[in-house]
């Protein structure tokens, strides 16, 4: 197998006696659509932000990209891109300057913004909207285009926090497209989520409960694992044997 | 530097895409200083007064014409007996009486202390207050002209505030202050929504995620709004002078300097407000409401600062504008240079430098 996108031993967050994220170890592949599955409050959040750089593990190990989570948070930042359950882009700026905003904060030259943003605007076949405010468009569009300016600087690793909420089958379909486009250029995929059919459209899962990670294989060994004809049963059998109440 | 140009000009666009932004740097301004110069003014015009001349000399006689002449007062009557002052009163109409006792001008001559009474209707204090200091500045004036070599004994305190308003247009003081209140509001009210609006709209935890340093979101987030503060600022003098007959006796690059320092230091403020906040609305609420009370309370352009008890006196030294006000009082009113006021704009670069530092800060441990 190539290189490890992400490395993680024991890492732990604890807040005071809390244990958000209890010692929790796992890889991810290069190049891997990686699931990380848990309820509410489980610590996925926790662990995410942790390893995008955002905050400090309080014990533990972990590398992304290859680089360390302690020491080298601002290598990491350059080679991650991130989309968060909440939308993301600037509504009251347009496609375009959408796309030059965040290309230019990742350092792309205007060469390359513009190369970039007519490829992506191509692909998604916004060219009439380019011009438009992003806050005029449909969810689905916006949560596409999030999407993709998010992975504009090719990064090694993208994450994407709960990428399809409140987003219809149909669009959710096409967004997963992005993502296997993405994972077969070589970016791995880092991505949460509360559907059990976007779960099986993953490499592998993990699952969190109570901050520890109570399962991790690929959804068809899972299903096996747990005897269930569907990973919603399997995600059931696991979140059953939560202690904390979900928030 | 490209990434922190890229973010300014985004910054940018949001200001200009932002109907509230807009109304609030362009429309705030210039109703805060039309209200505030002509509505809310302290001056008293044509208040009517009675004389009562027991004298009768020469000094009475030219120490009454000069009151008459100013147009603060107009004489209503000249009686001679106290009890026709106290019908006066009850009236209503009268607002002030001025009793000059027998022998006046003679003990003016002499270089004793002449007596003056000024009787005022204290049913309404400050307007009681204020004429009263006005009479007391006629009168150091009249002594002035009489005796320019300022004999001691006879000398009447004139109040301070009055020194370089010879004319005693009440507004002359007021305007400054006026456009340190409003500078202060609108710099922190505008800077501090603008950190906690990416703060509701998600985009935040992208630009943490990114390589973008925070130092520099807060940076580039208050270069626009220094550009257009600075715009602020031109109308706001322009306004002054114009409408409402400001003059700007001292340097002018000395005044946009001192100014510019104050807008960064208010600027500071809104970002460390955006900071720590949470919603827009609550950043609003804190910056409009909670900086205009202290503002207008410890600025000294409506309660003098002097008058205060000693406590209050040391929180009015947190008060940025309370500086900035003694400085524009100085560039624009008395022409004074950086010499004089060098305490003052060390204080309010102290504050600024304290103030932009504790914002990154705090803007910094939220991440963690």
């Amino acid at each position: 197998m190539s290189e490890k996108a992400i490395v993680c031993k024991d890492l732990t967050k604890r807040f005071g006696d809390f244990f958000a994220v209890n010692h929790i170890s796992f890889d991810v592949d290069q190049g891997e659509i990686f699931g990380f599955l848990g309820a509410n409050g489980a610590g996925k959040t926790t662990a995410m932000r942790m390893l995008c750089g955002l905050s400090y593990p309080t014990s533990g190990e972990a590398t992304v990209a290859g680089y360390n989570v302690f020491r080298q948070q601002e290598a990491i930042k350059r080679n991650i891109g991130y989309m968060s359950q909440k939308f993301s882009l600037y509504e009251s700026l347009t496609v375009r300057e959408n796309i030059r905003f965040y290309g230019g904060v990742y350092g792309l030259s205007d060469k390359q913004l513009k190369e970039k943003g007519d490829e992506l605007i191509t692909k998604l076949g916004l060219e009439k909207e380019a011009k438009m405010m992003v806050g005029s468009l449909p969810l689905g569009w916006k949560q596409k285009l999030a999407f993709s300016v998010a992975i504009i600087h090719q990064p090694r690793i993208v994450f994407l926090d709960e990428p399809t909420g409140g987003v219809d089958p149909v669009t959710r379909r096409q967004f997963w497209d992005l993502i296997y486009d993405a994972a077969a250029n070589g970016i791995t995929v880092f991505v949460t989520t509360h559907y059990m059919d976007e779960a099986e459209y993953c490499n592998r899962i993990s699952i969190m409960v109570d901050g520890r990670i109570d399962a991790l294989d690929s959804p068809a060994n899972l299903k096996k694992q747990f005897d269930a004809a569907s990973m919603n049963e399997v995600f059931y059998a696991l979140a059953r044997t939560a202690k904390r109440s979900a928030d | 530097m490209k990434q922190f140009m890229v973010f300014v000009r985004k910054e940018f666009y949001h200001v200009f895409r932002d109907r509230r932004t807009l109304l609030i740097l362009f429309g705030l301004p210039v109703m805060q200083i039309l209200l505030f110069g002509y509505a809310l003014t302290t001056e008293i015009k044509n208040a009517e007064i009675i004389i009562v001349d027991h004298a009768g000399d020469m000094a009475s006689q030219q120490l009454t014409t000069m009151i008459a002449a100013s147009k603060y007062f107009d004489i209503n009557a000249r009686v001679v007996s106290d009890e026709d002052i106290y019908k006066a009163f009850k009236k209503g109409k009268v607002k002030c009486a001025v009793v000059f006792p027998s022998g006046f001008g003679n003990d003016l001559q002499h270089g004793q202390t002449a007596q003056i009474q000024i009787i005022a209707d204290a049913a309404d204090p400050n307007t009681a207050k204020t004429l009263t200091n006005y009479l007391t500045a006629i009168i150091g004036d009249y002594q002035q002209q009489i005796s320019p070599t300022a004999n001691v004994p006879m000398r009447i305190e004139p109040v301070t505030r009055m020194l370089y308003n010879p004319e005693m247009n009440g507004s002359m003081n007021f305007i400054p202050g006026v456009m340190a209140l409003v500078l202060m509001i609108i710099c922190t009210t505008l800077t501090s929504v603008s950190i906690v609006r990416e703060k509701e709209m998600g985009t935040m935890e992208i630009l943490l995620v990114s390589p973008f340093k925070p130092t520099y979101v807060v940076l580039a987030k208050a270069v626009p709004y220094l550009a257009l503060s600075l715009i602020d600022l031109i109308i706001i003098l322009l306004l002054s002078v114009f409408l409402l007959d400001m003059p700007i006796r001292g340097n002018i690059i000395l005044l946009f300097l001192e100014s510019t320092l104050f807008i960064i230091c208010c600027l500071s403020l809104g970002l460390l407000i955006s900071s720590v906040t949470r919603t827009q609305q609550i950043a609003m609420m804190v910056s409009m409401m909670g900086m205009m009370l202290p503002t207008i309370l410890f600025t000294g352009f409506i309660f003098p600062l002097e008058n205060m008890p000693v406590p209050l006196q040391v929180v009015s030294n947190a008060v940025p504008s309370r500086w900035f006000y003694v400085i524009i009082k100085a560039v624009m009113l008395k022409g004074l240079g950086i010499g004089v006021i060098w305490k003052e704009t060390l204080v309010l670069a102290g504050m600024t430098t304290a103030l932009l530092i504790i914002s990154i800060k705090s803007f910094k441990t939220r991440l963690s």
